[in-house]
């Protein structure tokens, strides 16, 4: 990835005592995100609020718009217009952005949105804590599609990961999800923010050459392709409908296996260089705790706790969700007697454990209907259980 | 690893909250601490009980929320009486004078009244007050420095009336080592 030192004018250099909403507001005007649009919602409010106080000192945009639907409908215009776009929502609001989330993923499309998620069915307990919505930030749109998704497990990380969110969004052209939650977004912690110097960031990546070269996409199950901008002069389309590399509708079975091939496999096939997790002691362990977000802080807890009894216990934490870290968990299947998933949800990424698995190791849910974090006891005795 | 756990509570309004990102600010940026704060959200901290809560360590934070509040902060009648009991043998708890009654002498713990209306009164604002108690929660617990929480001020209280809020801080500061019989070295300011 191609990278230069981030706008000094978007970077709010020092330390601060910062909640992760806020955090993540930063990292996307650090990133160099100069246009945002969202409907507010409980525990998201903060990271527009941020970004709207802001917006005119840095020289951004923000708009607060009808709702969340077309709220997303704006970051796709905006983006091809030539900006790095960002929005955040919760569950209710997410709902209302998938369909254009998949036209996003069609058209290739950067933007950063963050989910802080709170209980939910529907618009369940707004001011409680969840992580409820991990399957539909993949499996929300209809048809086949990929995108990102990454999950802080503190204010400091929901900055860091909001500029690497940007930074896989505009090289991928794809939708990054910050996939967070509400005790991550309200907690105020140290956040320090690097000189802009010191922050890597990809710019966009523009069109420039003749006019009959002129391709918006390229099929090729790789990132690194320039967008092209509205107003630079280029005759170009843009649809939902599958299409060609000049962005024309091309709705053939042939043509789908093209750009369906691609939108996959940019993703897949660069899984390796994508994915990100935090290891501890997982190697010879017989327990590997498989968590991620807040639940992760919670586990170590309980991790610590059962090393003293002398239990075997490695933790892994996904910092990237999706895509799902289906090699290493593989590596580890068979060797370890059991993973133990805890999760504030009814048990959703544990069945990408038990796949990976394949029924070489044991897989134990630890699951938690939400509106708070588990008690660390009884992820202690579900170690316990999984070392018998 | 010594980890101090601190409610800070009264109603909407009082700058409960200011109290708790003021602390965990000082102690975060200026006293080299790992500091988590979590506030309530729910409608019922809207004009009513509100309540932020602070968990302090040498060691990072791993649960952000309270197991054991080790120091109770109370600036209202409802506060005190929906938290007291949380307190341990041995706890600090720190009210009000004027605005909460406190119900029996609380023996086994330690309980400190903060004549904080008074004094912000004095300065010539109610709104003073938490800063008072602030000051004077720095003094008894010793949990944070009095430096670091005046650095941690700016920004987080209006630039014109940062040095009434010092002031403020400082008062109750000084009544705080004076009740605990600490040195008063006369330059709290």
């Amino acid at each position: 990835m191609n990278t230069v030192a981030a706008d000094p004018k978007g970077v709010d250099s020092g330390p601060h005592f910062m909640d992760g909403d806020h955090a993540i507001a930063e990292g996307g005007l650090a990133a160099g995100c100069r246009f945002f649009a969202g409907y507010p919602i409980t525990p998201s409010t903060e990271t527009a609020e941020r970004f709207a106080e802001r917006a005119p000192e840095v020289g951004a945009m923000f708009i607060q718009m009808e709702d969340e639907i077309a709220s997303i409908a704006a970051l796709i215009g905006a983006a091809w217009a030539g900006q790095k776009v960002m929005t955040v929502t919760c569950g209710p609001g997410f709902s209302l952005m998938v369909e254009n989330l998949g036209l996003a993923c069609m058209t290739e499309t950067p933007m950063v949105i963050a989910n802080v998620q709170r209980a939910g069915p529907s618009t369940g307990s707004p001011t409680l804590t969840a992580q409820q919505d991990m399957m539909q930030a993949k499996y929300g749109p209809h048809g086949d599609n990929a995108i990102i998704a990454l999950c802080p497990d503190s204010p400091q990380e929901c900055f860091d990961l909001t500029v690497e969110a940007f930074n896989l969004s505009e090289f991928y052209r794809v939708p990054v999800i910050i996939l967070t939650d509400e005790t991550v977004g309200h907690m105020h912690e140290k956040v320090v923010i690097p000189p802009a110097d010191q922050i890597k960031v990809v710019p966009r990546n523009n069109y420039s050459g003749p006019a009959d070269k002129c391709r918006p996409y390229k099929f090729d199950s790789q990132g690194g392709h320039p967008m092209v901008r509205a107003g630079d002069g280029y005759n170009f389309h843009i649809t939902g409908l599958v299409h060609n590399e000049k962005g024309y509708p091309a709705a053939t079975a042939e043509q789908g296996k093209i750009v369906v091939t691609h939108l996959m496999e940019k993703i897949a096939g660069n899984a390796d260089k994508i994915i990100r997790l935090d290891e501890d002691q997982t190697d010879g362990a017989d327990v590997v705790v498989v968590s991620y977000g807040i639940t992760s802080r919670i586990a170590v807890k309980a991790i610590q706790d059962a090393r003293k009894e002398g239990i075997k216990v490695g933790s892994l934490r996904l910092i990237t969700i999706w895509p799902f870290c289906e090699k290493r968990i593989g590596e580890l299947a068979g060797k370890a007697k059991a993973f133990v998933v805890p999760e504030i949800n009814y048990g959703q990424m544990v069945k990408e454990v038990e796949r990976c698995a394949g029924g070489r190791s044991k897989v134990i849910s630890v699951n938690h209907c939400g509106g708070a974090v588990h008690d660390p006891q009884v992820i202690l005795d579900a170690i316990r259980k999984a070392n018998q | 690893m010594s980890t101090t756990e601190i409610r800070f509570s009264g109603f909407g309004g009082q700058g409960i909250i200011r109290c708790a990102l003021i602390t965990g600010k000082a102690l975060a940026l200026y006293d080299d601490k790992f500091a988590t704060m979590t506030q309530s959200f729910g409608p019922e901290a809207r004009g009513s009980a509100c309540s932020a809560q602070l968990v302090v360590s040498d060691e990072r934070v791993l649960y952000p929320y309270l197991t054991q509040p080790g120091v109770l902060m109370a600036l209202s009648q409802e506060a005190y009486d929906k938290y007291y009991g949380e307190l341990p043998k041995g706890g600090i708890l720190i009210v009000e004078e004027q605005l909460v009654k406190v119900r029996g002498e609380h023996p086994d713990i330690r309980l400190l009244r903060v004549p904080a209306t008074r004094y912000a009164e004095e300065l010539g604002n109610r709104l003073f007050t938490n800063l008072v108690a602030l000051g004077f929660l720095t003094a008894v617990t010793g949990v944070v420095t009095a430096d670091a929480m005046k650095k941690a001020l700016p920004g987080l209280v209006p630039d014109r009336f940062l040095k009434i809020n010092i002031k403020a801080f400082d008062k109750g500061y000084e009544h705080g080592l004076k009740m605990t019989g600490q040195n008063n070295g006369g330059d709290a300011s």
